[in-house]
């Protein structure tokens, strides 16, 4: 394999950015988001200048590593910190650093008026460059490291206001559900340690093949765990509602574009493990089916544009998880939706944070309305972005959809059947919802507060969100022509040799998907573009409505199986510490104090009675002695 | 004689030395005492001496004199220079110790 010496710079840019913006201080408040910025483009022009010595090479020699140092060595248990890219991690590397760039671009004008800029973008880079770590790491270990990495970021970047206890909350609430899937990756790098000797991802797959099926199924379960908490995927989702709690720049990057697909990386990249645990696959298939329809009906209920795309967000991985359960045939599929996600959701959140500029930082659709003729920019970016998720063609959003939805039909017999139509009536429900969405923001009526004065955003803040919207147009249509994604990413994830069973011809599914996305659409106008809107959500609403709306009772579950015991758990434990571990130390101090005190009496200062306790002792022994001597 | 009868008398003797000192209040009085414990201690080194038929307590006893000549003296001069500074020779008085 070949190897690079300049992979390291990709991190070491963003990385040094984030030191020195967190070390500089208040020095660095004038020129820091420049800095930032010019570090994260950079490191997007070494990653095009990868791409473009990686294109030069013949496919079986792009892959190149860096080997930066002798991370752990003990006897024969060696790990090296070392980078790998290959035609896997290239796209992230463009993803993130591109769509990174842009957003600190936008970040800039976003941001302005927050005297903390320059701790906003210290984190941004933070994030960037372990975001970096985790897409290139060549072992499990390093991989770990970046994972850990992003969490922080995110925790960090979510509480950025955390002068709002709420928002704090939200933060803390994103980090503990994610260390749970931290949990998962910890133990799966453990078990892979344990029972195949090696954590790197070249040693692993060559393993792989000879390894025991239950140790590869426990991986794989593990391995899912990780994903679920890092991609809020089912049943560890209920955290990224709530981590719209931060600015939305971040929301758009990290909870839409990049860190919340980690979990799709991951169980891409380790495909030589799931391709071998059919039962750790069929359970991927199973949570992405499930995410994907619980985070669109949650998108439904949504009235916070942002936790609205939340939600879509939410399912729109389940897709990608989906896809990246069904095998060779599901992965390049996977990555592909992932990539064309990261471009429209990315811009469609910008344009809500754009939204939110021009109207008072409100993000309540039902104070939204006919923004369309204030903000045309805005509207037009959105609604490319909009036609890209709910998959029209030829917009991205279609090629990398249907390519799921019909991987998902000829995964073979009833399971194909079940998660076909599940993929169907997701893209239907999405449909509704995300018109939902447009609608109340942009065309139905104006039901604005009456001191809203909305304006179009600066260029600084709509540029990317066109490029971003430009993307969101073009690349489905640039990544299948002549299957070009998926010849690219052969070489990584395998070739599907199955054999080719159809169940439906591509063009039905098409025509299914599209006849989905027309019922989405038409019950989305007709109640809300045709009939009038109110300002507050109404009250008198069915049941199942109002449980739509609790999230489908995600936070009374998570309340009720873990926070309830989980306090009782902490004041037993309490409990126990006060009575019976610090009654044990205050019980042996207060003797100590007792005899003491009541020892003291004897000590009067009367040289008489010393002297007699002296012959009482001198009697006493020799009493003793006599009796033993006897 | 039978040597047993002095150490009858040592014991008596130790006892109300004993008994002096942890009844008296004079420090002369508790002093003079611990003299007698003193001699009482001697008669019975003496004795076992003679019991045993060789020199080792009658050299312990002149070890003791010499000893107690000198507690003597010191301990005379403390009680002069207490009595000096309190006008009181009682061993209760001079309990400052315990503060």
């Amino acid at each position: 394999m070949n190897t690079s010496t300049s992979l390291v710079y990709l991190i070491a840019l963003p990385l040094a950015g984030a030191a020195a913006l967190l070390l500089g201080g208040r020095r660095t408040d004038k020129w820091g988001h420049l800095l930032a910025t010019a570090l994260s483009a950079s490191s997007f022009a070494v990653g095009l200048y990868q791409l473009s010595a990686m294109l030069g090479r013949s496919t079986e020699q792009r892959a190149v590593t860096q080997k930066l140092f002798s991370w752990i060595a003990v006897g024969n248990f060696n790990i090296d910190a070392a980078l790998l890219l290959d035609q896997l991690s290239i796209c992230f590397v463009l993803l993130i650093t591109g769509v990174g760039t842009l957003i600190h671009i936008y970040s800039i004008s976003y941001m302005e008026h927050d005297e903390n800029r320059r701790r906003f973008f210290a984190y941004l880079n933070l994030f960037i460059a372990a975001m970096l770590l985790l897409v290139l790491g060549n072992s499990y270990l390093n991989l770990y490291v970046g994972w850990e990495g992003v969490g922080l970021a995110s925790y960090l970047l979510i509480g950025f206001w955390n002068q709002k206890p709420a928002y704090a909350t939200a933060s803390k609430k994103a980090f503990i559900m994610n260390r749970v899937g931290d949990m998962g990756l910890s133990f799966a790098i453990m078990i892979a340690f344990a029972t195949l000797g090696t954590t790197t991802f070249a040693g692993i797959a060559e393993v792989a093949p000879q390894a025991s099926k239950a140790a590869l199924t426990a991986i794989g379960i593990m391995l899912l765990v990780a994903a679920t908490g890092k991609s809020a995927q089912f049943p560890l989702q209920a955290w990224l509602g709530d981590a719209m709690a931060g600015p939305t720049p971040v929301s758009a990057l990290i909870h839409a574009a990049t860190m919340v697909t980690a979990g799709v990386y991951l169980i891409v990249r380790s495909h030589f493990i799931f391709d071998l645990a059919p039962t750790a696959q069929l359970l991927v298939v199973i949570v992405g089916a499930i995410t994907l329809l619980l985070g669109a009906l949650i998108g439904t209920a949504k009235d916070d544009i942002k936790k609205a795309l939340a939600a879509s967000t939410m399912s729109q991985i389940g897709y990608m998880v989906l896809g990246a359960g069904l095998g060779p045939a599901g992965y390049a599929f996977a990555i592909m939706h992932l990539l064309t996600h990261g471009f429209f959701k990315a811009s469609m959140f910008l344009g809500a944070g754009s939204v939110m500029h021009g109207m008072n930082d409100e993000v309540n659709m039902r104070k939204f309305g006919n923004l369309r003729k204030f903000m045309p920019i805005t509207f037009v970016t959105f609604a490319l972005g909009y036609l890209a998720i709910i998959g029209v063609p030829p917009f991205a959003g279609f090629y990398s959809k249907d390519a799921i939805i019909e991987t998902a039909f000829n995964a073979g017999g009833v399971k194909g059947v079940i998660l076909g139509s599940v993929a169907l009536l997701g893209a239907a429900i999405t449909a509704f919802y995300m018109s939902r969405v447009m609608i109340l923001t942009f065309t139905s009526k104006a039901r604005w507060d009456d001191d809203a004065h909305p304006h179009e955003s600066p260029a600084l803040m709509w540029i990317p969100i066109a490029i971003l919207a430009v993307g969101s147009v073009a690349s489905g249509f640039l990544f299948t022509r002549g299957h070009a994604l998926v010849n690219w990413l052969t070489p990584v994830v395998g070739e599907h040799t199955g054999e080719h069973e159809e169940l439906l011809a591509p063009i039905v599914v098409s025509g299914l998907a599209l006849l989905a996305v027309v019922i989405g659409v038409a019950i989305a106008v007709i109640k809300y573009q045709l009939a009038e809107v109110e300002n507050v959500a109404p009250e008198n609403v069915s049941g199942l409505t109002r449980f739509v709306r609790k999230d489908l009772g995600q936070d009374a579950l998570n309340e009720a199986l873990f926070m309830r015991p989980g306090i009782v758990l902490t004041e037993v434990a309490e409990q126990l510490d006060v009575k019976v571990i610090d009654g044990a130390v205050c019980g042996v101090a207060n003797m100590a104090i007792g005899s003491g005190s009541t020892l003291r009496r004897t000590q009067t200062g009367f040289a008489r009675s010393y002297a007699a306790f002296i012959l009482i002792g001198a009697v006493a022994l020799i009493a003793g002695i006599w009796v033993v001597t006897q | 004689m039978n040597p047993n009868n002095y150490l009858y008398v040592a014991s008596l003797l130790f006892t109300i030395g004993a008994v002096g000192v942890v009844v008296r209040r004079n420090a002369i009085v508790v002093f003079m005492c611990v003299e007698l414990m003193l001699n009482a201690a001697n008669l019975a080194f003496v004795t076992f001496s003679r019991i045993n038929g060789n020199l080792d307590g009658q050299v312990t006893a002149f070890f003791t004199m010499v000893v107690a000549a000198c507690e003597v003296v010191v301990g005379l001069a403390i009680i002069v220079t207490i009595y000096r500074s309190r006008r009181s020779a009682s061993v209760d008085d001079a309990s400052l110790l315990k503060r």
